[in-house]
Formats: structure tokens, C-alpha cells, sequence
């Protein structure tokens, strides 16, 4: 099934780098990762903010958003590549509704990597109950002195609620960056393993599991293997070696 | 006198708006509030919508007849086409009124007598029959049979139940017992053997899916189950960590008295600890099995043959082949859907647990 290996030294890095698909590939991901993220956490937390609120029926809706998250990645693909069908869909035919003209969603370049976007902000349920738990320990005498100092809510969510969450957000940044660069289920079915239209889809790990698997080009893949590992590594480094500037640990230090 | 009655009086009215202004305020804020739950109701209401919508296309489209599903625009709730003669002489049904109940895919149609006592065919042409078209509300059940029948559906559930099964015992055992050993027995090297447990947690998948797969070719388990059932015996980082911490509030008295006691490690293993760990045992073979039943990457890379595919590699390979089947591709992505939710609302608590423990990570 595999060839013999063969010494080529750096050769398979040397291609590499020359590969554009490489660099959309790169591109792709980074896209993904800088918009889902911070998208994702903050509907994540507005969804929390909004249970945390002491009124009947909490455990219907907490249910309600949280579901989803657990839908199996394959059936989730294929239910949003129903709703995002350009003629058909339900998210079209919504949109028609106010009277604007939907997008042609996963066939169309601009707008296959966005809609990928909108369909990961409906999986936050896990995000949403991390933040919810965090919420509970927010001591909530700060909040009445808050009130009582006359701060808005806004002022009292900016600087009583996020604060005191910082070690969750910063959590779920770090889970995130390291999911988008996973990121491959979902681009794989709903392009049918092809990473279309026009490479939009083709992320990094998609692109290095059809060099592996489609080209059986397993040194080249291992090459980006290597790029992805130092990628995430260093991103994890970097986000850990900053968290004490923007991290607040309950003051234990 | 008059001048201090005068002052006391001023202070009184003073005191009086005080507090009107007190219940005032009291009012406001209690108005405030109402506003503010009004608010929490209205965007819960609105984001509730907008989560759960999705579901219901899923399974509104599963039930929709194949020409009713691509048309703009969309019908809400599954409505079906219907054909109702006329009163006519009608060759095939002998001139009796009849409503057309299913049409099939070569243009004959299932008929239903509106009198009783009729007697000739229940399966007509339908040119024979020249009827009126009429859209009512039904279900179209046939989207289920015809789906689950098109990919073989009880052999994939099988295959996926045999490796969830599999892999939830692997990673029980395995994990279970490496956490013994790194939580409950002193050892030299023990802190940093879990150092570097927890840094493979670092890992992606697609760093070592290459390397991996080289070592599955080598050993010939392509295309059978065991490159996605062996790995479950070897541990899982996250797990072993979850275990650990779960076996450390474990007091150190009940395992010293029953190594007093005479009992082995083992014993202390199997008849302490593990019955003591019920709840988070519980969460590691619930998160297993979910991980299992979705993984989309391992079947995908290891399993060839058709007749070993699992339910999400089914799906996938059945969307790639009749992307326009959206009736068909609905019903079967439901069916591989309520397992799951069935599962969570079955085991919410241990379910919401498991990922707030996730959380506290951080």
C-alpha cells in the first residue's frame, strides 16, 4: 500500500513553500480561526448572560442551546448544506422574507468560508455551559455595590462580569484557535472532499489529509504536519506566556 | 417657639418627601426590572427560535414528498399532492369518484374509492384517471424506508455500535487503571510520566494521523476495526487527567486500611475505587461513545470496504453520491441524530458536568 521511504532531506519542505495551495490553504484557516472564534464566544456569552438571568423556564432554553452542539458532525454538515442552499434553503428563503437576496452560500468563493462561520456559531452550546458554570462564581456583592454606585449594565458586565470570566474566555480562545486549525469534518462533506468552490475550503488540515490520503503523498503531508505541530505550539505559547496581562485568577496572585 | 415648631414641621415635610422619594425610586426600579426580564424573555424567545429552527427543517423536510421539496417557495409543514377525479366516465375505475392518495415514480398512482362497495383496481394510470391536483397537509413517510434501505442502515449501526462498545471498555479500563497508578501509588518518575501524559494532549490528530496510519499499514489492520478500536486500550490523555483528579479526593484512609487489610493494589483498584467513581466513570464512557459514534476522520482514513462503514461514513458517502436526495438525506441524518439526544436527555446532569469540568481546566 505505501511505497518504501526514500531520503530526500529537505526537499518535500522546499516544495512546500512554494506551493500557493499551501498558503490559501494557511490563509483558509486563519480566516476561519479569527472570525469563529471570536464570533462563537461572544454569542457563547450573551446566550450565558441571558440564562444566568434568575427567570422560569432556564433549564428549556439552556436545553434548546446546547443541543445542537451535540448534533453528530456529519448529519450537522448535511442539515446546513440544506439551509444554506442557494435556491431552496431556509436561510434564503428567510432572508427573501426582509427583502434581501441571499448569497449563493457554499457555491459561491466569497461566501463558502462565512457560512461555514454562521453554521459553527450555532455549535457554541458547549462554550455557552463552560461560561455559565464561571458565572456562578462571580461574587455578587460586586454587583449590588455596582448598582449602587450607579453603574450601567453595561459598565457592570464590562467590569465585573468579564473579569471575573477571563479565565474561561481565555480557555475557550485557546480551544478555539486549536479546533479551527483541526477544522476538517465539516469542510470535507459539504464539499464532498474536494475543498471547493475555488480552494475557498480547502483549510490546512483538509489539505493536508488529501495529500496523504488523495495524492498519497505521505512525506509531503508529514511536512505539514511538522508546519501545523510548530503553528499551534507557538500560538499556544505565545497566548499562555501574555494570559498574565489579561487573565485574572480570583486574585490569588 | 413658633420658630423651632416651624423648623420641626419643615423637617417633618422634608422626612415625608424623603421617603415618597424612597418608594419613588422603588417603583422605578421595580419597573426597570420588569423592563429588564421583558428584554431576557424577548432575546431568549428570539435566539431560542433561531437555534432550534434548524431541527425542525430536518425533520419537517424528512417528511416532505420529493416534488414538494425543492420549490419556492417552501411549504412550512410537510404538505403532499393529492389527486381527486372528477365524476366522469372513467375507464380504469369504472366512472367512480376516487382520490389519488400516492404517486409513484413511473406515473401510476394507489387510488382510494370515495364509495363504498367499489371493486376495481387500487393501481391505476394516471392519465386514466384525469385528475385535479390539490396540496393538503401529510406526512411522507417514505423518505425513512427508502433511505435507510438505500444505504445499508442496520449494517452501519451495527458496525458503529460494535466500535462504540469497544471503545468505551477500552478507554474505561485502560484509562481507569492508569489513573490508579499515577494517583494512588508512589512512584519514582510518576510526576513527569504525567507531565508528558498531559502534553500529548497538545497533539492534533492530524500531526500523527501519517505516522499513525504507516504503522496500521504495517501491521495490516487496514480496513477493519482495529485502528479504530485498538487506540481505545492505549489511553487517552484527557481522560487519564479527569480520572486522576477524580481518584485524588478518594480519601488516602480507605486504601491504607485495606492494604492492612491484606488487599493487592488490584483489589484495591477494583473493589474501592472503581465503585467509588461511579459518577465520573459514567462521564468518561458517555463522552467516549458520543466521540465514537461521531468520528468522521477515522472511519473515513481505515475503513474500504462498503459493508464496514460506520453511520456518519454512510451518511457522508450517501450526501456525495445523491446530494439531491434532500428528503432521503434529511430522514437518515435524523435517524443518526436522535440516538444522540435521546443519550443526552437521558444523562443531562452527567452530560453538563463533564463539560463545566472541561471549563474548570482553565
Amino acid at each position: 500500500m505505501l511505497k518504501p521511504p526514500v531520503w530526500v532531506g529537505l526537499a518535500n519542505y522546499r516544495t512546500l513553500f512554494r506551493d500557493p495551495v499551501f498558503y490559501t490553504a494557511l490563509y483558509n484557516t486563519a480566516y476561519y480561526a479569527v472570525f469563529a472564534t471570536p464570533l462563537g464566544m461572544l454569542v457563547a456569552f450573551l446566550l450565558a448572560l441571558l440564562l444566568n438571568q434568575k427567570v422560569k423556564g432556564m433549564a428549556v432554553f439552556r436545553t434548546m442551546f446546547f443541543v445542537p452542539s451535540i448534533v453528530p458532525m456529519v448529519a450537522g454538515s448535511v442539515l446546513w448544506l440544506w439551509l444554506l442552499n442557494p435556491q431552496y434553503g431556509l436561510i434564503n428563503a428567510l432572508l427573501g422574507v426582509v427583502g434581501i437576496q441571499g448569497p449563493g452560500w457554499m457555491s459561491d468563493p466569497k461566501w463558502a468560508k462565512p457560512a461555514l462561520i454562521v453554521m459553527s456559531t450555532w455549535g457554541v452550546g458547549g462554550w455557552m455551559l463552560i461560561y455559565l458554570a464561571g458565572l456562578q462564581d462571580v461574587p455578587q456583592d460586586l454587583y449590588e455595590a455596582a448598582e449602587i454606585d450607579g453603574a450601567s449594565v453595561w459598565q457592570r458586565v464590562w467590569n465585573i462580569t468579564v473579569p471575573f470570566m477571563s479565565p474561561h474566555l481565555f480557555f475557550t480562545v485557546v480551544m478555539g484557535f486549536i479546533g479551527a486549525a483541526q477544522y476538517f469534518t465539516q469542510a470535507y462533506v459539504m464539499t464532498n472532499g474536494g475543498g471547493g468552490p475555488v480552494d475557498s475550503t480547502r483549510f490546512f488540515s483538509l489539505y493536508l489529509f488529501q495529500n496523504a490520503f488523495q495524492y498519497w503523498k505521505m512525506g509531503y503531508a508529514c511536512a505539514m504536519a511538522w508546519i501545523l505541530f510548530i503553528v499551534i505550539l507557538s500560538f499556544t505559547i505565545l497566548l499562555f506566556k501574555t494570559s498574565a496581562r489579561y487573565v485574572y485568577y480570583g486574585g490569588e496572585r | 417657639m413658633i420658630n423651632k415648631a416651624l423648623r420641626q414641621d419643615e423637617n417633618h415635610t422634608r422626612r415625608r418627601t424623603a421617603v415618597e422619594k424612597i418608594a419613588v425610586s422603588n417603583a422605578a426600579a421595580r419597573r426597570k426590572k420588569r423592563l429588564l426580564i421583558g428584554i431576557t424573555y424577548f432575546c431568549l424567545i428570539v435566539l431560542g427560535t433561531a437555534f432550534t429552527l434548524p431541527f425542525f427543517w430536518l425533520v419537517s423536510t424528512s417528511l416532505k414528498p420529493a416534488e414538494r421539496i425543492q420549490i419556492w417557495p417552501p411549504d412550512i409543514l410537510p404538505k403532499r399532492t393529492i389527486y381527486i377525479t372528477q365524476k366522469m366516465k372513467n375507464p380504469s375505475t369504472n366512472g367512480a369518484e376516487v382520490i389519488v392518495i400516492k404517486r409513484n415514480p413511473d406515473d401510476t398512482v394507489v387510488i382510494t374509492p370515495l364509495k363504498p362497495g367499489y371493486r376495481g383496481p387500487r393501481k391505476v394510470s394516471l392519465e386514466c384517471i384525469r385528475p385535479t391536483e390539490r396540496t393538503v397537509y401529510g406526512l411522507e413517510w417514505s423518505n425513512y424506508t427508502r433511505g435507510l434501505t438505500f444505504i445499508p442502515f442496520l449494517q452501519q449501526l451495527r458496525n458503529t455500535l460494535i466500535i462504540c462498545v469497544i471503545c468505551v471498555i477500552g478507554t474505561l479500563l485502560s484509562c481507569s487503571l492508569v489513573a490508579y497508578g499515577l494517583s494512588k501509588i508512589e512512584w519514582k518518575g510518576r510526576g513527569l510520566l504525567f507531565m508528558i501524559i498531559l502534553s500529548t494532549m497538545m497533539l492534533p490528530y492530524q500531526v500523527i494521523m501519517v505516522p499513525v496510519f504507516a504503522i496500521f499499514v504495517w501491521l495490516g489492520w487496514v480496513d477493519t476495526f482495529l485502528p479504530l478500536t485498538v487506540p481505545a486500550f492505549l489511553g487517552n490523555a484527557f481522560f487519564i487527567f479527569l480520572l486522576r483528579q477524580f481518584f485524588m479526593t478518594i480519601p488516602r484512609d480507605l486504601s491504607e486500611a485495606a492494604k492492612l487489610d491484606g488487599c493487592t493494589e488490584f483489589d484495591i483498584y477494583r473493589r474501592i475505587i472503581i465503585p467509588l467513581s461511579k459518577p465520573a466513570l459514567a462521564m468518561v464512557g458517555l463522552w467516549t461513545f458520543m466521540g465514537a459514534w461521531n468520528d468522521f476522520m477515522g472511519p473515513l482514513i481505515y475503513l474500504v470496504d462498503e459493508s464496514k462503514y460506520t453511520l456518519s461514513l454512510g451518511l457522508a458517502m450517501f450526501l456525495g453520491q445523491y446530494g439531491n436526495e434532500y428528503g432521503m438525506l434529511m430522514a437518515v441524518s435524523t435517524v443518526v441524530t436522535i440516538p444522540i439526544i435521546i443519550l443526552f436527555f437521558f444523562t443531562q446532569r452527567t452530560f453538563i458536568q463533564g463539560i463545566t469540568l472541561t471549563g474548570l481546566k482553565a
